[in-house]
């Protein structure tokens, strides 16, 4: 397929039909799945995934209305601040890591921890940085 | 130690949206920062004290190596490198959700999520989406930092059927996800992966320079939607709630970005802008004079009128004429002149970038007003001082229905007596727009280096 202009149109649309097609199977598939769904619900972690949704929809509802409070002074440190708080993720990391058996799983947790605690520590650095910045001036 | 931790979590949750809510002020900012460190050392803690946690070398080792990059690197970075830290910071926490899910996925009772083979439906879904949502932010980023860095062109990249072709991936990868759940194959988990790390860098090379300050903040988000992700994996609400926190925020920043360009989010992903288009406009401008002036005439100016404002853009980073800035709005002050700032809402290349430059460069930040609170003062002042911005006052934004950034928000500096625009030549800003304001009856067109012209001002201010 050469990218000359006449050709476009014809390109993207036998790119739109695979996808079409695609989309097709995915809609088949999907079927299934929730059934799946359904079943893993019906015995157990399902009930998880309701407290969780509840939690998540309020968090975010807590979100938007925390972040619109912010002063718009002050967006790059709450973008350095939640950089660092999403860093929490390294909760997950220390229950692979500090798990007995060694292994694959292990050694990802080990990697999940160090990335996670660069962001962690320079988040939270740089943002203090910064605010030291906006102390106020005599 | 089974119920303390939940409750721990709690706390820690709380503690995050408090340092969240302490932004709303410079003063409690600092004391918000302080609930996020007590935080995040809380849930550390409460998790290294969990029974399934048994040997910490490794631990240590990972928080010392990790932690000792992370204070070094934001200790060493320049203000103005900021948008770049940001986003490099942004990757490794995609990439960090990446590793976590798939640590998760290869042992999934450390986790309690069911056996190797016969891990739960709903674990998985969730899994998959924490780990492709990581791989895309990880990569995103990763191409985000290179163009704001430089080290990708900053320019657009597109190539025919490239919308189609995106959106045929994404089909695939959910087709994928199904797959992993129903034969729960590692090979399903690895190709969601890497077509999820294609998807990020596919997703951000259309984009233009001119747009990242929209795609900083939609990474922000991607990473914390990527920690939800991984919180319903994990059963962990503190990962939810924090997620949730995130992604949240950098959706709302997202918003208020493109709002500042008169963007939708959509056309912003779509990408494309900032390429090649108003190469016409120039032309009919061609015949137009502009006013030149020295840093004598400008000094001469400004010592003489009674109000400045200061219109700071990224030029003013680059050049790192911040604190030259700072010192003559100090001998203006001097000289009785009234000297506030005017920061539009996309000025540098990441929310709010202009208000910590100048806070660098110890600007009170009682002076610095946001367009809204400062555009209907310019009809009553004598001088606005454009440095390092372009696009943002020109007016045709408001005139020029063919302009491709009509409609955008730009502060009104053509009401003002006197416009002083510094720039290193007559040539078009970021977005490649010509701006009709360096003709304009009132402006007289500094053509210098941002920080030499200040310095230059400075000099002649003081004689």
């Amino acid at each position: 397929m050469s990218d000359t202009p006449e050709n476009l149109p014809e390109n993207a649309a036998n790119l739109a039909n695979t996808a079409k097609d695609l989309a097709d199977q995915a809609a088949h598939i999907a079927a299934q799945a929730s059934q799946l769904i359904d079943q893993a619900a019906g015995a157990h972690g399902g009930e998880f995934l309701i407290t969780g949704i509840t939690v998540f929809i309020l968090a975010c509802f807590v979100g938007y209305y925390v972040v619109w409070r912010v002063t718009p002074a002050l967006h790059s440190p709450l973008m350095g601040v939640t950089n660092a708080i999403s860093s929490v993720i390294i909760v997950g990391a220390l229950l692979s890591v500090g798990a007995s058996e060694v292994g694959f799983s292990k050694f990802m947790g080990f990697l999940a921890v160090t990335l996670a605690s660069v962001n962690i520590f320079g988040g939270f650095i740089v943002t203090s940085r910064m605010l030291h910045m906006f102390k106020k001036k005599d | 130690m089974e119920t303390l931790a939940p409750l721990a979590y709690l706390i820690a949750s709380i503690c995050f949206i408090m340092a969240l809510r302490g932004l709303s002020s410079p003063v409690t900012a600092r004391q918000g920062l302080t609930y996020g460190i007590s935080g995040m050392t809380l849930a550390i803690v409460v998790t290294l004290l969990t029974p399934t946690v048994s040997s910490y070398g490794l631990i240590i080792l990972g928080i010392a190596i990790g932690g000792s990059i992370g204070t070094i690197l934001a200790k060493k970075i320049a203000m103005t490198d900021l948008p770049q830290l940001v986003a490099a910071f942004h990757s490794l926490v995609g990439l960090a959700a990446v590793c976590v899910a798939a640590s998760a996925f290869f042992n999934p009772s450390a986790f309690g999520i069911g056996e190797i083979g016969d891990i739960k439906t709903v674990s998985l879904i969730e899994m998959s989406i924490g780990t492709a949502v990581g791989a895309l932010t990880f990569t995103g980023s990763l191409i985000a930092w290179g163009k704001l860095q430089g080290v990708v062109s900053g320019k657009p990249i597109t190539f025919g059927g490239q919308h189609a072709f995106n959106a045929a991936l994404g089909v695939l990868l959910v087709v994928l996800i199904i797959m992993l759940c129903i034969t729960q194959a590692p090979i399903y988990f690895w190709a969601i992966t890497f077509l999820a790390l294609a998807l990020g860098i596919l997703m951000i090379i259309p984009i233009g320079g001119a747009d990242m300050p929209v795609i900083v903040s939609m990474l922000n988000s991607y990473s914390g939607w990527a920690a939800a992700g991984i919180g319903f994996t994990l059963h962990n609400n503190l990962l939810i709630i924090t997620g949730a926190l995130v992604g949240a925020s950098g959706a709302i920043l997202s918003y208020i970005m493109c709002k500042g360009m008169n963007r939708s989010f959509i056309s912003v992903l779509l990408g494309g802008f900032g390429g090649e288009q108003a190469a016409g406009g120039a032309a009919d401008m061609g015949d137009r004079q502009a006013k030149i002036g020295s840093a004598e005439d400008a000094a001469y100016i400004m010592k003489n009128a009674s109000s400045v404002i200061i219109v700071p853009g990224y030029g003013m980073a680059v050049a790192q004429a911040q604190h030259a800035l700072r010192e003559m709005a100090d001998l203006l002050k001097k000289e009785g002149v009234k000297v506030t700032y005017a920061i539009h809402p996309v000025a540098g290349r990441m929310p709010g970038h202009m208000n910590v430059l100048l806070a660098e460069a110890n600007v009170p930040y009682e002076d610095v007003f946001e367009l809204e609170d400062i555009n209907r003062d310019f009809s009553q002042t004598d001088v606005v001082y454009v440095i390092g911005a372009n696009d943002i006052t020109n007016p045709s934004a408001k005139t020029d229905s063919s302009s491709p950034i009509y409609g955008m928000p730009v502060l009104d500096v053509e009401k003002a007596q006197t416009v002083l625009f510094i720039k290193r030549s007559l040539g078009s800003g970021y977005a490649g727009i010509d701006n009709p304001l360096f003709y304009a009856d009132n402006t007289m067109m500094l053509l210098a280096d941002a920080k030499k012209m200040t310095e230059d001002i400075v000099k002649s201010l003081e004689h």
